[in-house]
């Protein structure tokens, strides 16, 4: 299966290591990689502030860097930025610069084919066990663009619940946004703060030594905060964690495994 | 004060809801609280996504018909004996009002809970009349009267920042003796509050829905007091906003249902009531009924990308959802209408100027989206703004506009943004710390974390640390180019 990497600008500057373990995992899983040179980001800094006219020619450049790549899907470490590529369609039909609707045609190809990391394993792939092993306590921190945007509220904790020797603990107040936001977070740091200041208090409380993510931003937002804090925290993108102590021979199908335990509400509905 | 409730700078504004710790733990329970609630009579009701269709198909027809229903409501208002008068702005609503007032003599008002009287500041005008008084009779409001007329926090629990400790406090000044038991505190207020509902020549309420086929005003409320204003004064004065309309009973049957299910987590609220004039055949009600009908702005919205917002029916559950609500509280909007929906209506009511700030006060998280009965697309409407004030009109609203322009080139060009990710490393190195880092696991060099950022990591900065982008030779790509070569792989 051939998979082309929506790398992000976040993990480009910031996480490389995300990306060697995806890279780890979707081998060991039969997929070839390729990383197409030419993408740079999804477009959400600039959109999200409103400048809207300086993000068209960003979505053109993401749309030209993925047109000619030969590949069965898009895949993507990051589930905010894949929400977005998953809403290009609807974004650009405000586009003035697209007049023959070359780039709202390639879009829809491209939407189609792109998937978030977690849920290209379980969805696509239809892997449930990766065969990794992590011994500690964790939570997850559900971001609010793949939960909302993309609807993917359910893969990354089916996916840890087949992780060896890592105890999964709630975290309560799921629902709330960190209070990364992209752009939000230095532009609005005052509000920023109180939103992140609870999480990381939610955190704590779950006793939890480890955060993981499906979100980059969110990770470097609630981790950012854990250090100025002087707390301590590990943040793990699930990528990290898939690729942890793996022993290859205890890769399981979806089909091989029981039914997954459903994801948690939101709050506690009891 | 009308639609602005506060003279402060947002930062100000923030600064004080960052240190009401009260309300703040406040607002967290209530919307814990309200979230199981509102969910579990969702729940209850079934298909709730078609349901919300169904309730966006009702608000959007009504809007996309809105001088239609309007005249026929008005037709229908008319013929049972009653008047409607379309007041273009506050100040046209103010007069009509007061002039009525004036004709009753009235002596006492009391109202029902109005947002779109708060709108107006019409309290504050009938009490500078010499011989009126009025009283707001819904519980909440009653309470921030009694506190001086505080201000609102929230469009369905108005006295959501106070507590009963409070509560006890502005009631001992009207005579209450005893504890803070909110059952004795209420108790206190029904018995106070009866003597006047029966005292009063005029009642003022607001409008949850306008019926346009029978011109009858559909209030929903748990206390009764909205029944005790229309049926006992002999005038009554509805005041709504142009938007409030729906074709028939049938549609006003499922809005209320999807009203109380979204606002409070109820399948109906406690009373349900379509009022109008006192008809022959009944005992009581007004015999002189007027309907204000306010556009003040809300007519700027029709025909453009703004214009689901007017389907709004005031539920408050993106209130209840919102991660900045629940910590700015509804003061800190500094808007009468707080939340992702103040956000989004109060620029178009009172303008760019005023409240500009509030669609940036927003990290799109798509909380409001999801919860919203009508399917307004609240946050993408929050971007739209940004956009009419960043492209359009130029405002900026503190974005440093060359750095943004600088990260919308990088972004764009693959020439440029390759270029970043050779110097973004030795770039930040000056303004790097290095420490023992408790937050593991960031691709740090030697624990090297920015403290005090730069440009528009700044704000970043101010409140958490930022690691050093990594050597351009440690970039992912880098590594994957060497990983291709040593599988002998494909081309990139």
């Amino acid at each position: 299966m051939k998979v082309a990497l929506f790398t992000s600008c976040m993990l480009d500057l910031m996480f490389p290591k995300v990306g060697q373990d995806m890279v780890d995992v979707l081998e060991r899983l039969g997929c070839t990689i390729q990383v197409p040179s030419d993408q740079i980001c999804c477009g959400q800094p600039t959109y999200n502030s409103g400048y809207v006219e300086a993000s068209w020619p960003v979505l053109h450049n993401q749309i030209d860097a993925f047109a000619d790549v030969d590949c069965d899907y898009i895949v993507s470490p990051v589930g905010s930025c894949t929400g977005i590529l998953k809403e290009y369609p609807t974004l650009l039909e405000d586009d003035p610069t697209d007049p023959d609707g070359y780039y709202m045609k390639q879009a829809k190809i491209l939407a189609a084919k792109t998937y978030e990391f977690s849920q290209f394993i379980w969805r696509v792939l239809g892997i449930a066990d990766c065969g990794a092993q992590l011994d500690g306590v964790a939570t997850y921190h559900r971001s609010c663009h793949m939960t909302r945007i993309l609807g993917e509220r359910e893969t990354p904790f089916w996916l840890l619940e087949h992780v060896n020797g890592l105890e999964m603990r709630p975290l309560n107040g799921l629902q709330y946004c960190c209070g990364f936001g992209g752009t939000f977070s230095v532009k609005e740091p005052s509000i920023s703060q109180l939103m992140v200041t609870e999480k990381v208090e939610n955190i704590e409380k779950t006793g939890a030594e480890i955060l993981v993510s499906c979100d980059p931003g969110c990770l470097m937002n609630i981790g950012g905060r854990f250090n100025r804090l002087g707390k301590p925290i590990k943040i793990m993108h699930l990528a990290e964690v898939l690729n942890t102590n793996v022993d290859p021979s205890r890769i399981r199908k979806v089909s091989e495994v029981p039914a997954p335990t459903p994801a948690p509400a939101e709050v506690d509905l009891s | 004060m009308g639609l602005k409730t506060s003279t402060k700078p947002f930062e100000e504004r923030i600064a004080a809801a960052a240190a009401d710790k009260f309300a703040t733990a406040s607002i967290a329970q209530s919307q814990d609280a309200q979230y199981v609630k509102r969910e579990g009579a969702r729940s209850e009701l079934g298909h709730w996504q078609e349901w919300r269709k169904i309730g966006q198909s009702i608000r959007q027809h009504a809007i996309n018909y809105l001088p239609d229903y309007l005249e026929e409501f008005s037709d229908h208002v008319d013929q049972r004996g009653g008047s409607v008068f379309f007041a273009q702005t506050p100040a046209e609503a103010n007069t009509y009002i007061l002039n009525i007032l004036k004709e009753q003599e009235s002596r006492h008002v009391v109202k029902s809970k109005s947002m779109v009287t708060s709108e107006l500041d019409l309290d504050q005008k009938i009490q500078a009349l010499p011989d009126t008084t009025v009283l707001e009779t819904d519980l909440a409001e009653f309470i921030l009267q009694e506190d001086d007329w505080d201000e609102p926090s929230h469009i369905v629990f108005p006295a959501l920042h106070k507590n009963r400790d409070q509560v006890k406090a502005e009631f001992e000044k009207i005579g209450y003796v005893g504890d803070n038991d909110p059952e004795k505190l209420a108790r206190f207020a029904r018995h106070y509050l009866r003597e006047r509902f029966l005292e009063a020549d005029v009642g003022i309420t607001g409008c949850n829905f306008a019926i346009a086929d029978n011109g009858m005003i559909n209030l929903n409320t748990n206390e009764g007091n909205a029944d005790l204003v229309d049926s006992i004064p002999e005038t009554q004065i509805v005041v709504m906003g142009m938007e409030r309309i729906v074709p028939s009973m049938k549609e006003a049957e499922i809005m209320d249902n999807l009203l109380a299910r979204s606002a409070v987590g109820q399948r109906l609220t406690t009373y349900v009531t379509f009022a109008g004039p006192k008809a022959q055949d009944e005992a009581d009600g007004p015999t002189n009924f007027h309907v204000v009908i306010l556009d003040n702005n809300r007519s700027e919205a029709l025909g453009t990308e703004f214009q689901e917002i007017l389907q709004c029916i005031r539920c408050g559950a993106c209130l209840n959802v919102c991660p900045v609500y629940r910590h700015l509280g509804g003061h800190g909007y500094g808007s009468l209408y707080p939340g992702p929906v103040g956000a989004v209506l109060s620029p178009i009511l009172g303008g760019y100027e005023q409240f500009g700030e509030l669609p940036f006060a927003s990290s799109l998280c798509g909380a409001c989206t999801e919860t919203c009965p009508v399917l307004i697309p609240l946050h993408p409407l929050l971007i739209k703004h940004r956009e009419v004030e960043t492209d359009r009109l130029k405002m900026m609203h503190g974005f440093k506009d060359t750095q943004m322009k600088i990260v919308g080139k990088a972004t764009a060009s693959p020439f440029l943004f390759k270029m970043g990710l050779q110097f973004k490393h030795f770039g930040m190195q000056a303004f790097t710390k290095h420490q023992t880092p408790t937050a593991l696991n960031f691709f740090a060099y030697q624990g090297a974390m920015i403290k005090n950022g730069p440009g528009l990591i700044k704000g970043w900065t101010d409140v958490r640390d930022l690691p050093q982008p990594p050597k351009h030779k440690d970039d992912f790509r880098v590594w994957f180019e060497h990983h291709q070569a040593n599988q002998g792989g494909a081309t990139k």
